[in-house]
């Protein structure tokens, strides 16, 4: 039994540390107070990640997903899931808001990855992808969409309106979630890859956002878009007994990406509270946490929760990395991150007081930011729900 | 010690004759699992060598030794991140499960009567865990330390019975300080009456009676004079504290260094007094009140200049923290079958949210408890300094486990506060888990 990170991650990992520190904080402030105005800083960063992900074990961001390595003489893989967490944790440690706009690692990457052919990942190798499975009227109950996709010859015609779609107007791509038949429910939704400057395709609206407002989210409406059949990731069979299990797959692999965000988010906020503590506090890790003042037993508290949300994910990518299901791991790693994240980030603002308050610190920035983390890529209480129907062996008609 | 780390543990058995070997262990579950019957026959019996040199009210004097003592190198792993057990332990940790079994059968009775019985304890002696946790230098089995093996044992018997678990695990605890502290002549006169056909009983006394109560402040005081240490204090809510032979006990040098040292239960100036508290009832719990009790200096736990306390401390703490995850998954498990099968309003009450989003809290957190303790297991079995993993587990743990356990009550409503139900005993026994440091040590 071994939970340190391997050495052969340590390079890479500390590139992105590099780059979170020098490229992301320096301009971390500017994005948040410029909403929608695209991070240029970050094309020079998407050049050298090019590189970095030639060389290494995995790519930053969601890129190369279910991609792993082998590891000579051992049955044990850490390959890239786990890369990618480690990556994106240092990533977002800068800024979480401009790592969702590094060109190229969108999550709509990660899904091509994980549900892709080898013919499509050839062919989308080099595309920016954003994902669009919101709609305005439906959220977590992403079985509910009800954009459709409807067979032509060797086309699909899409139609209905996507919102929340993170880089969704910088992005190349989109990987848009429509039904090929309503009336069968979750079997027949099937995900499509919608390149930029299809006809019938239309960025209509920008969000403003309590927080990554350094990332764009976009809402997208698909008008008789004409997309060519080989564009459905996955299989195009509606199988009713799989169900939803095709599409909902990607999750188990951007779940752990995700809690890597707020791990990442976790680690700034902590770090910079104890530096504007320093005087107050010894954090010795010694005394017994009754004994010590109270703003240091928040301080190891939230520490804990960071150290456990970093493991977990560090567990359920190294269960995908070694090809044992992982979407209760996964779904944990993620509930706990996020929730920790969000409220260590809120807790650090109070122990700081008007200073963390302020926009002289990027403290109540990362309070905003975190916030998000708890809701994409399925909410907390998404979270739970799955967590719960695995433990209770209950459906979802059960278990609502 | 050897470091063949490939080869299983059986397969590393010196088959020379020197060896010793009980007939008993033998029949052992575990090692009837791990085929050791197998290698029976080539191994000759041998007896252990002399006693405890013990004047009776005098306390231990150990002979000083040119010799080093024996310890387990550092287990330095492949450089991959890596949550499988390895099959020796997936196979101890069945075993313990078997026997966890037995004493989650018998936990109610116990917790009631306040003991454990003859029977549990037969049967917790015939698994022979000394020898998973002694170097064969010193008659064990094992060849590398194995923290990990030591935390899957405590976890899994926590399963069955925390209260139990606590009294059970005490001696093995002490062998787990032998082995990682004590000089050449505690380890050669002390471990071998572990493997004796009639055992030795010890336990580690640290707690003490005051509120906001921190183990490196003590009260308990050791002072010097000539040869001996004089020892003042109480130790409290200490493991079937009547039946064992010894204790290491903790106290503060006048220098303000804290040290353990080894005090006879029969020596002069100790008093043990029936203690009793809100849970762990089946540990038979006992306070040791110390009044001017004279120990040689060979007693004190560790060679000269004694142990790195900070490190003893902690390892008791991740101790507790294996008992905290076992009895998580207890009351975890439970609830889950309890509330699949409880129906109201016309289902199981497991399809309200309310219940549901309960029971998937107490999973996240028992997940974070557990690989939080597992990574400063792994940390200290590596030989690297996991004094900040084992806080911070420790401090996970303490809030987690006692969470778990009341709201392991709350999901069963009025039948969790009655004893025809296993969770009130859970909740008491959980709020053990962030102040206990006595007994159970990794």
């Amino acid at each position: 039994m071994n939970l340190e990170i391997p050495k052969k991650f340590n390079g890479v990992a500390q590139m992105a540390t590099i780059a979170a520190k020098n490229i992301f904080r320096p301009i971390s402030r500017k994005y948040d107070l410029e909403e929608h105005a695209y991070p240029k800083e970050l094309d020079l960063l998407a050049a050298g990640l090019n590189g970095l992900n030639d060389g290494s074990e995995g790519a930053i961001g969601g890129a190369s997903g279910k991609s792993d390595t082998n590891d000579a003489n051992s049955s044990v893989k850490n390959g890239g899931n786990m890369a990618n967490c480690i990556n994106i944790q240092a990533m977002c440690y800068g800024d979480v808001g401009l790592l969702l706009s590094i060109p190229r690692q969108g999550l709509g990457n990660a899904a091509i990855s994980a549900v892709a052919n080898k013919e499509q990942k050839e062919r989308f190798a080099e595309v920016w992808a954003a994902m669009a499975i919101t709609e305005p009227n439906c959220g977590s109950d992403s079985s509910a969409i009800t954009t459709t996709a409807r067979k032509e010859g060797d086309e699909y015609v899409l139609n209905g309106e996507k919102i929340f779609v993170t880089a969704g107007e910088r992005c190349n791509a989109v990987v848009v979630w429509a039904t090929l038949d309503k009336s069968i429910g979750k079997a027949a939704i099937k995900s499509f890859v919608v390149e930029k400057g299809t006809p019938g395709m239309e960025v209509v609206r920008l969000e403003k956002k309590l927080g990554i407002k350094a990332s764009d989210t976009a809402a997208i409406v698909f008008t008789e878009c004409r997309v060519p059949a080989a564009n459905l990731l996955g299989s195009p069979d509606i199988d009713v007994k799989k169900g939803f299990g095709g599409v909902m797959e990607t999750f188990d692999n951007t779940r752990p990406f995700v809690a890597s965000m707020a791990n990442g988010v976790a680690e700034a906020t902590l770090e910079r509270t104890k530096e504007l503590l320093k005087n107050e506090i010894s954090l010795d890790y010694k005394t017994p946490i009754n004994n010590v003042r109270a703003a240091e037993a928040e301080l190891y508290r939230m520490e804990a929760d960071y150290e456990a949300a970093r493991l977990l994910t560090l567990k359920a990518a190294w269960m995908a990395d070694n090809r044992i299901p992982n979407t209760l791991e996964a779904s944990v790693c993620k509930a706990k991150a996020a929730r920790t994240t969000n409220a260590s980030a809120l807790k650090c603002i109070e122990l700081c007081g008007a200073l963390g308050y302020s926009y002289k610190e990027l403290i109540e920035k990362w309070a905003r930011d975190s916030k998000i983390l708890d809701i994409f890529e399925g909410t907390q209480q998404i979270q739970q729900l799955i967590i719960a129907r695995r433990l209770l062996n209950k459906t979802s008609s059960e278990l609502k | 010690m050897k470091n063949e780390s490939k080869k299983s543990f059986w397969q590393k058995l010196p088959l020379d004759d020197y060896f010793v070997f009980y007939n008993k262990v033998l029949d052992a579950p575990i090692a009837q699992r791990l085929k050791l019957r197998e290698l029976s026959e080539k191994f000759i019996y041998q007896g252990t060598k002399n006693g405890i040199k013990a004047g009776k009210s005098l306390g231990k004097i150990f002979q000083s030794s040119a010799k080093s003592p024996d310890r387990f190198s550092n287990k330095i792993p492949d450089d991959f991140f890596d949550l499988n057990y390895t099959d020796d332990q997936t196979l101890i940790q069945e075993s313990v499960k078997e026997f966890a079994v037995a004493l989650r059968a018998a936990a109610q009775e116990q917790d009631e009567k306040k003991e454990i019985s003859d029977e549990i304890w037969n049967a917790y002696n015939d698994l022979q865990l000394a020898y998973l946790q002694t170097p064969e230098a010193l008659g064990g089995l094992s060849n590398e330390k194995s923290i990990t093996t030591q935390m899957l044992i405590l976890e899994t018997l926590a399963y069955g019975d925390l209260g139990q678990a606590y009294s059970l695990y005490s001696s093995n605890a002490v062998i787990n300080a032998l082995v990682e502290y004590g000089s050449e002549a505690q380890q050669t006169e002390l471990i071998p009456e572990y493997f004796k056909e009639e055992k030795l009983y010890a336990g580690i006394a640290i707690n003490e009676l005051q509120p906001l109560f921190n183990p490196y402040q003590l009260t308990t005081t050791a002072i010097i004079e000539d040869e001996h240490f004089i020892l003042n204090g109480t130790k409290t809510l200490i493991p079937f504290g009547k039946k064992c032979q010894y204790f290491l006990i903790a106290a503060q040098l006048e220098n303000g260094d804290n040290q353990l040292f080894m005090v006879d239960a029969d020596q002069d100036g100790v008093t043990i007094t029936d203690s009793e508290a809100m849970g762990l009832k089946s540990a038979q719990l006992s306070d040791i009140i110390l009044n001017n009790v004279r120990v040689h200096k060979s007693a004190q736990l560790g060679e000269a200049g004694g142990i790195d306390y900070h490190r003893f401390i902690q390892m008791a703490k991740l101790g507790w923290c294996a008992l905290a995850v076992g009895a998580c998954q207890a009351v975890l498990d439970y609830v889950i079958s309890y509330a699949n099968d409880r129906v109201a309003f016309g289902e199981p009450i497991s399809n309200r949210q309310a219940v549901a989003f309960m029971i998937a809290d107490m999973k996240i957190e028992l997940d974070a408890m557990r690989i939080l303790t597992q990574r400063a297991v792994a940390q200290a079995e590596q030989g690297i300094d996991f004094m900040r993993a084992a806080y911070l587990a420790h401090v996970c743990c303490s809030d987690k486990s006692m969470q778990i356990g009341s709201n392991g009550v709350q999901l069963l409503g009025g039948h969790g506060y009655i004893k025809d139900f296993p969770v009130e005993r859970w909740y008491r026994d959980l709020r053990a888990v962030s102040i206990m440091y006595n007994s159970i040590h990794l």
